[in-house]
């Protein structure tokens, strides 16, 4: 590991590499996931999914499976007159089982619950539906042509949670939503430019793979619906629920055990109304455990068709960039009304522009629902953005380090008018890249090295609350809404409660994610827990020992003098620790103290974005010329994340985060057909990374103390994911002068474009 | 009725008599039956590993394995490596190394090492990889992965993450 730090010395355990917290749980087994929970009384959900991607469904006939011995419910939409049936935080167009139409094939049409998972199975086979297939549309173009179908007849409620403030717009009933980024003079920009390249790029469907499945158990009890499900944001969920089945807020718990895998595609709610649906029809605990196979068809990654143009002055500095972007969204919008927004925030890169006018709808398709991915909206564009830099660096020849260097906005400087000030150095960080590639001394003939950066406006938004409780023996317990779905929340969280109260780590406990047990938070999403939650739990922590304070001075030094000590106060020199303050204001042996912190859209979080999100990410390639296979020679990550308060966490996700990206670069999409069938929606055909696709890497650290949050730091996690298609694809240019246009870069791809590179090569298929 | 065979499986060094019906995978009953969860259910169709459990010492996909066929063989989970509440060196170098986020594959990533190292005390990181191949990782890049094993077997060449898989 490098860490290049410049930032002050923070308390410990800041900036230790202490091990997780959940170490042993995972590395034993003991570890349990929705998957492994059951309840007493529980009975077992499978849903009977559409054939067909588009249809009307005339007639559903349940009797014969509803015979079958151990079978409890059957239920459709027919069922659920008593239930708010369309979800969804951006735009309630989902129905949480089809609703007359189906959009996509695989959309839940029936759900069985039985006494045991392969009854369930055996009578979604006796279920009778029949259809009347309606025209398909699988493509963005496809869906914009003239006299396309219409997915949504109806027109979706708007909701506030959309994670933006403009309305959605739509210019057409099969756009989702439209978002614009605009600025400068673009026509006086375009005129007057030295160079102006142009080009179309296209960003597959992807599939996250989460290993954990889809999973939740749902038991109403008591007036109220308790749901467990594996999910990042517990509290949105519950939002939905209540709103499906008219229940105020505190008659809804969810609560998330371990997860296993999130990457933004279980963000928001997926089969939890579904789950509690059948539970109330079925009068039982319910679980639905959906299969891997299931869950590819409940939600994947945006693909992207981009056409863009940047305009550049001869020394390489950019004058505007123009681009529309069209994002396949499928069948529902989910996350993606702000995929888009971010897509069309993002592929502005993190350069100076002076004028910029781009685009982004999404596009309703009958495909699968798109949502939220790791690095939403970024790499969708920064691809493009990313490999038209070195296009102009080729063009005016200048090296593409140096364009970038050229382009880069300083610290402090805002990307576009009120935005906060980029709170990173972005030419440092390039630096640190091209040194690790060694950039300076020429590559080995047949290789090619590029290095991309891109900065994503990230966290969300800053809503977060959390409680610190200071128990009579000192320890400590903090509750937060935010959910350890692996990237260590459970441990950097504590390692900041412990640096705040003056604690060791092990006298320190956290409580997630348990909507009735924990306290607020908006989602686990935009790599906003470090610095949102860390700041909440800052804010409860200094709320604690402020009332510490005053009850040492109560109950210890009788109305006289007390001075904060570490862990504790002295009053006339005699130091008490924070346990003796609680038994001594309650006189008595138990008793805490309740610390209580609010983070809100205001101080330090009135600028938004709360942080800038940097992706830095250096690659070397070969190309076998023969199959077209790339190969990555070496991959190198800067995480410029201000502090990190567990380097080895940090890391970890940088590391993942990139092989992640490179999955997409090279092999990872979800193909349909044009009559809508996915042809590849199983792990065998879908192909992610194995241990032997990894690359040498060199992780970087860069600490500068520069963020917005507890000692100076801010996001990471999906900044790596972000440039590395665009780093591939710019590496494969060096090496073999391949222009690629088309991610994954699969051997038969390159191998095209090594074919027209090479018209009249020998050997040609 | 639906038709029903009577085993003795014997997990973890324990016989357990259990009526299963034919069409029964092993993990199901491991799962299910037996409460044995540190195996996980991914892929379904026998490439991510996070089913991976031993039978006779050998690595094996329980999702696609039927419970019936493992009567007279060893069957050994993740629940059956830690003994008397120490942690084994592989689970000690994943700590160490942090050789997990989210944890779903971690069971099966420890049975394959596991295997692995059984097999072959002092492995090179090539054959490291080699032996976790079929099992996926889709949090850690699995870099800390090839470390921790490494590690736990000793190697002197576990120089962490600059190392790449190659």
């Amino acid at each position: 590991m490098r860490r290049v730090t410049t930032r002050a010395t923070p308390p410990s355990p800041i900036g230790e590499s202490v091990p997780r917290r959940d170490g042993i749980a995972k590395v034993t087994g003991a570890a349990r996931f929705t998957s492994d929970l059951s309840v007493p009384g529980m009975a077992w959900a499978k849903i009977l999914r559409s054939p067909y991607p588009h249809a009307r469904i005339s007639s559903i006939d349940t009797a014969a499976a509803l015979a079958l011995p151990g079978v409890i419910a059957a239920v459709s939409a027919a069922d659920l007159a008593d239930v708010e049936l369309y979800y969804g935080h951006a735009l309630a167009d989902h129905p949480l089982i089809a609703h007359g139409v189906v959009r996509y094939g695989g959309e839940p049409v029936v759900g069985i619950v039985a006494e045991d998972p392969a009854t369930a199975e055996e009578a979604l086979a006796l279920v009778s539906v029949e259809y009347d297939p309606l025209p398909v549309v699988t493509t963005v173009e496809a869906a914009l042509a003239p006299g396309a179908p219409i997915l949504h007849e109806r027109e979706a409620e708007q909701r506030p949670q959309r994670g933006f403030e403009e309305a959605i717009e739509r210019d057409h009933p099969n756009v989702c939503s439209s978002s614009t980024q605009r600025w400068g003079d673009i026509d006086a920009a375009f005129a007057g430019a030295d160079l102006v390249v142009e080009g179309d790029f296209r960003y597959p469907i992807s599939y996250a793979y989460a290993m954990e499945p889809y999973t939740a158990i749902a038991h109403w009890s008591d007036g109220g619906l308790t749901v467990w499900s594996s999910c990042q944001h517990p509290f949105m969920v519950r939002d939905d629920l209540a709103r499906c089945f008219h229940l105020p807020l505190s008659a809804v718990r969810v609560i998330v055990p371990y997860v296993g895998g999130g990457y933004g595609s279980k963000s928001y709610t997926k089969i939890e109304p579904l789950t509690a649906a059948l539970a109330l029809r079925a009068d039982r605990p319910v679980k639905l455990a959906l299969s891997i196979e299931e869950s590819i068809l409940t939600t994947r990654g945006d693909g992207a068709v981009v056409h863009i143009a940047s305009a550049f002055d001869g020394d390489g500095r950019l004058r505007g960039r123009r681009a529309e972007i069209l994002l396949n969204t499928g069948a529902y919008a989910e996350n993606s009304p702000l995929v888009g927004r971010k897509a069309a925030n993002r592929i502005c890169g993190p350069y100076r522009i002076p004028a910029v006018d781009v685009t982004c709808r999404a596009i309703y398709t009958n495909t699968s629902p798109a949502s939220s991915f790791r690095g939403f909206g970024a790499p969708q564009g920064i691809f493009a953005g990313e490999s038209q830099m070195d296009e102009a660096a080729e063009r005016l020849g200048i090296d593409p380090l140096e364009i970038r260097r050229r382009n880069v906005v300083r610290p402090g400087e805002a990307l576009w008018s009120k935005a906060r000030g980029m709170d990173a150095d972005l030419d440092a960080d390039l630096l640190l890249a091209a040194d690790a590639l060694a950039w300076d001394t020429p590559a080995r003939p047949g290789r090619g090295r590029a290095i991309c950066i891109s900065a994503s406006d990230a966290g969300s938004e800053p809503v977060t609350t959390s409680l610190l409780r200071v128990h009579a023996d000192g320890s400590v317990t903090v509750t937060v809404g935010s959910t350890e779905i692996g990237q260590g929340s459970s441990t950097v969280l504590a390692q900041i409660a412990a640096a705040e109260m003056d604690l060791p780590l092990d006298r320190v406990h956290l409580l997630q994610s348990d909507t009735t047990a924990a306290s607020y938070d908006r989602s686990t999403g935009a790599s906003r827990t470090t610095t949102l939650v860390g700041l909440a739990i800052q804010a409860a922590a200094r709320d604690a020992r402020s009332q510490l304070l005053e009850w040492a001075r109560d109950a210890l030094a009788g109305g006289g003098t007390v001075e904060p000590a570490k862990g504790g106060v002295l009053v006339a020199g005699v130091h008490h620790d924070w346990g003796a303050i609680v038994r001594a204001w309650f006189a008595g042996a138990g008793g805490e103290v309740v610390g209580r912190g609010y983070l809100r859209r205001a101080g330090s979080m009135t600028a938004m974005p709360p942080f800038w999100e940097i992706g830095c990410v250096g690659a070397e390639v070969s190309v076998d010329e023969e199959t077209g296979q790339i190969r990555v020679e070496r991959l190198v990550t800067v995480g410029d994340v201000g502090c990190a308060i567990n380097p080895q966490l940090v890391e970890s996700q940088d590391v993942g985060a990139a092989i992640m990206g490179l999955g997409i670069a090279l092999s990872e999409e979800l193909v349909y057909t044009p009559e809508g069938s996915l042809l590849n929606g199983n792990l065998v055909e879908y192909r992610v990374p194995r241990a032997s696709d990894i690359p040498p890497f060199t992780a970087i650290l860069a600490e500068r103390g520069d963020g917005v949050g507890v000692y100076g730091a801010k996001g990471g996690g999906e900044g790596a994911l972000n440039p590395v298609a665009a780093a591939v694809a710019n590496a494969v240019r060096r090496a073999t002068g391949i222009r690629l246009h088309e991610a994954p870069f699969t051997p038969e791809r390159v191998w095209r474009a090594l074919r027209e590179r090479d018209p009249g090569r020998e050997g040609d298929g | 009725m639906r038709e029903t065979v009577e085993l003795s499986l014997v997990v973890n060094g324990r016989a357990h008599p259990i009526r299963v019906e034919p069409r029964e995978t092993l993990a199901d009953v491991l799962r299910e039956r037996l409460g044995l969860t540190g195996l996980k259910i991914s892929c379904d169709v026998q490439v991510c590993g996070a089913c991976t459990v031993l039978v006779d010492g050998l690595a094996i996909s329980a999702c696609t394995y039927l419970a019936a066929d493992a009567e007279g063989h060893e069957v050994t989970t993740v629940e059956g490596l830690a003994r008397a509440g120490q942690l084994s060196p592989l689970q000690q170098s994943f700590i160490d190394a942090a050789a997990f986020q989210c944890g779903f594959c971690t069971p099966g990533m420890r049975m394959a090492a596991t295997a692995l190292l059984a097999e072959n005390p002092a492995p090179t990181r090539a054959q490291v990889v080699a032996g976790i191949e079929g099992n996926i990782c889709r949090c850690t890049g699995y870099v800390p992965i090839i470390d921790a094993i490494l590690e736990a077997a000793g190697a002197v060449d576990a120089a962490g993450v600059s190392e790449g898989a190659r």
